[in-house]
């Protein structure tokens, strides 16, 4: 059998895995009865409802015709990869990692490293720009967090801040 | 009368100097976000929702309305001068407002689709303002059978009006109802889904979806387009004045799109949307008169009727969740996250427990709209320079307002995480084009569905026909059943499929 719809059959695959995942997860909660419901009664409910999606989404995409075979079309791992790096980084530099005894390095580093992970991202990587986006970024949000809306933020690391 | 004395109160809340420039600071900072291609009102809310945490309520409420409207009409501008819809709602703004660009007709565009915009809005404000308290009374009829279907048709409208297929909408608003259980069950005490994990069992910060799904899933999104599909439109802005021509023109078009907006907006679902698409159909209907240039060429009524229609029903879906509580779109399930966080429960005793606050924040909303007008024409250069800043400067700030602002939140690196994870899963719902949306609707609704159902069922002894004996739920269920049938009519599907292709 072909797959006619290549984007709909995944959506179809990803509702299916979810919602089969979710009612198995509600069958190790009370249940209960509609009149008396337990904490897994509704999930339970709406994952059956979610798989059951899943599968016509699938049992669709396996039919109706469609053009071009309505391709996902290549994967940006790239962008991918470099922008949720980016993201990790930042939160690992910003708050540290006590579970394994990692200190703070504070916000001003944790912007550095996000610009300059994220930069990579891009189609252009140019070292004189990003350094310049990077100073002023953070220059901006130590003015607009720390000063103006003074949120508590360590902005230094922690072995130079104490 | 009461009308006045009501208009009154809010007025006198919201004219204080400090309210007036938090609601001049929202309009800035969420036009200055709204702006920037292809970021919506979602992700505009979501990023600068933080700032208002240090606020008083009433004060925070008045900066996101001004948020709100800046991110929309950002929007807009985006739209016009871009050939970039930020967000559903701008989608047929583009179709003339950018052919009007490209004939150097950008500021007469940008004038109609403010002042449009602007009259709609006071349109949409004395409307609420005027329905607030009959529909409050109404609200107190509600048990919970009929919350209950309310929901059930708030949804099914919302699977309506979302763009592309209905199945997989109805599957992503399921996956938001179940991601809006994770975390502790308020009756049995259970912490569902939480993996062990102590932050899940408060459950899943909705800012963390929404800046993952709808920011970072963006630019990854952006970023995998080559870049000549990125460039940006360096449109010259000389005159702003719409000509007396134009103003004939744009009127009517004004007219009929305030009246529409109005009533689609009460509507649970996704007014805004509907309503632009709706006053764009009716305005290719009318007849051409003398000297107009045809739809899809440039035509001022393309970009009036649309965008007052968009405005009032933003202004008009305030009502169903001022009065019952229940968001209608998704951009009012982030206001219900704004609101939870300042400890405002909103329903119907907001209005009788917190009068100031409640028609202050109608007051404010008109004192936005106004805002906008008085900011953002004189301020047009500033944004037009605002959108040629290049793309590979604008990500990595977007990158980083996501992340410190999601964990200012809670001063929790474990948000960071999640907005991580939801930008992988934003990147392949745009992949496998399922619009997410919904999403953000379904988390708020889950908890509040899955209570009034219980409590439906635990009064009716577990019996489901509850749903159908009781009057209003039975009618509630059969517009949402009905609303069901006619889009899956073929011939209506037929219809509503080329218009979300937008000729």
């Amino acid at each position: 059998m072909r797959i006619k719809s290549q984007k709909d059959f995944f959506s179809g695959l990803l509702f299916l895995l979810v919602g089969a995942g979710f009612a198995w997860g509600a069958t190790s909660y009370k249940i209960g009865e509609a009149s008396r419901m337990g904490p897994g009664y509704f999930p339970l409910l709406l994952g059956v409802m979610l798989a059951i999606v899943g599968l016509l989404v699938m049992f669709v995409s396996l039919v109706v015709e469609t053009e071009d075979g309505d391709p996902v079309g290549r994967i940006a791992w790239r962008p991918l990869f470099f922008v949720i790096l980016s993201n990790l980084t930042f939160g690992v530099l910003l708050g540290g990692l006590p579970s394994i005894g990692l200190p703070y390095m504070g916000l001003m580093a944790a912007i550095f490293a996000l610009t300059f992970i994220a930069a990579l991202a891009g189609d252009e990587f140019r070292f004189k720009e990003v350094l310049i986006l990077a100073i002023v970024l953070s220059v901006l949000s130590y003015t607009a967090f720390i000063w103006l809306l003074s949120l508590q933020f360590p902005a230094w690391p922690a072995f130079i801040s104490g | 009368m009461e009308l006045i004395s009501h208009l009154s109160i809010g007025f006198g809340v919201a004219f204080t100097p400090i309210n007036l420039l938090y609601a001049f600071i929202g309009c800035l900072m969420g036009t200055l976000i709204g702006v920037l291609p292809g970021i919506g009102p979602l992700a505009t809310i979501a990023m600068l929702l933080p700032a208002t945490y240090a606020l008083p309520p009433v004060s925070a409420l008045i900066m996101l309305a001004g948020i709100y409207y800046g991110a929309q009409y950002g929007g807009s501008t985006t739209a016009i001068l871009v050939n970039l819809p930020g967000e559903a709602s701008s989608v047929v703004t583009v179709i003339d407002g950018y052919q009007m660009a490209r004939k150097g007709r950008a500021g007469p565009a940008l004038a109609a689709a403010g002042l449009g915009s602007f009259f709609a809005g006071c349109v949409g404000t004395l409307v609420l303002a005027g329905f607030a308290v009959p529909l409050t009374e109404v609200a107190f009829l509600f048990g919970p059978a009929e919350y209950f279907s309310l929901m059930v048709l708030g949804l099914i409208g919302a699977i309506v009006l979302a763009s592309g297929s209905i199945l997989k909408s109805v599957g992503v608003i399921l996956l938001g109802l179940m991601m809006g259980l994770v975390g502790t069950d308020v009756n049995s005490g259970v912490a569902r889904y939480s993996f062990e994990i102590p932050e899940l069992t408060d459950g899943i910060s909705l800012l963390a979806i929404a800046m993952g799904v709808f920011g970072y899933g963006e630019i990854i999104s952006n970023l995998g387009k080559p870049a000549s599909q990125r460039e940006v439109f360096s449109a010259d802005v000389k005159s702003l004045m719409p000509t007396r021509e134009d103003f004939r023109n744009m009127t009517p078009a004004v007219l009929r799109g305030t009246v529409l907006g109005s009533m689609l907006g009460i509507l649970p679902g996704g007014g805004a949307t509907m309503a632009a698409f709706a006053a764009y159909t009716i305005e290719k209907k009318i007849k051409l008169r003398k000297g107009e240039v045809p739809f899809g060429t440039g035509n001022i009524r393309g970009v009036a009727g649309p965008e007052a229609a968009n405005n009032a029903a933003s202004q008009t879906s305030f009502i169903p969740l001022l009065t019952l509580g229940i968001p209608p779109n998704a951009v009012m399930a982030l206001m219900v996250g704004a609101m939870t966080i300042h400890n405002i429960q909103p329903g119907p005793q907001v209005m009788t427990s917190n009068p100031e606050l409640f028609w202050g924040l109608i007051a404010s909303m008109w004192i936005g709209n106004a805002m906008l007008v008085v900011l953002n024409l004189p301020l047009i250069g500033l944004w037009i320079k605002l959108l040629t800043v290049p793309y590979r400067w604008l990500f990595p700030a977007i990158v980083m307002f996501c992340a410190i602002g999601v964990y200012s939140t809670n001063n929790n690196t474990f948000d960071i995480w999640m907005v991580g994870l939801f930008g992988v899963l934003g990147y392949a719902f745009i992949k496998l084009g399922i619009e997410p949306a919904p999403l953000v609707l379904g988390l708020i609704l889950g908890p509040m569905m899955e209570e009034n159902l219980r409590r439906a069922l635990l009064l009716s002894r577990g019996d489901w026909t509850v749903f159908l004996t009781r009057g209003l739920s039975a009618s509630l269920l059969a517009v949402a059943a009905l609303l069901l049938l006619i889009v899956l009519l073929p011939a209506v599907r037929k219809k509503r499929e080329e218009a979300f292709v937008a000729d």
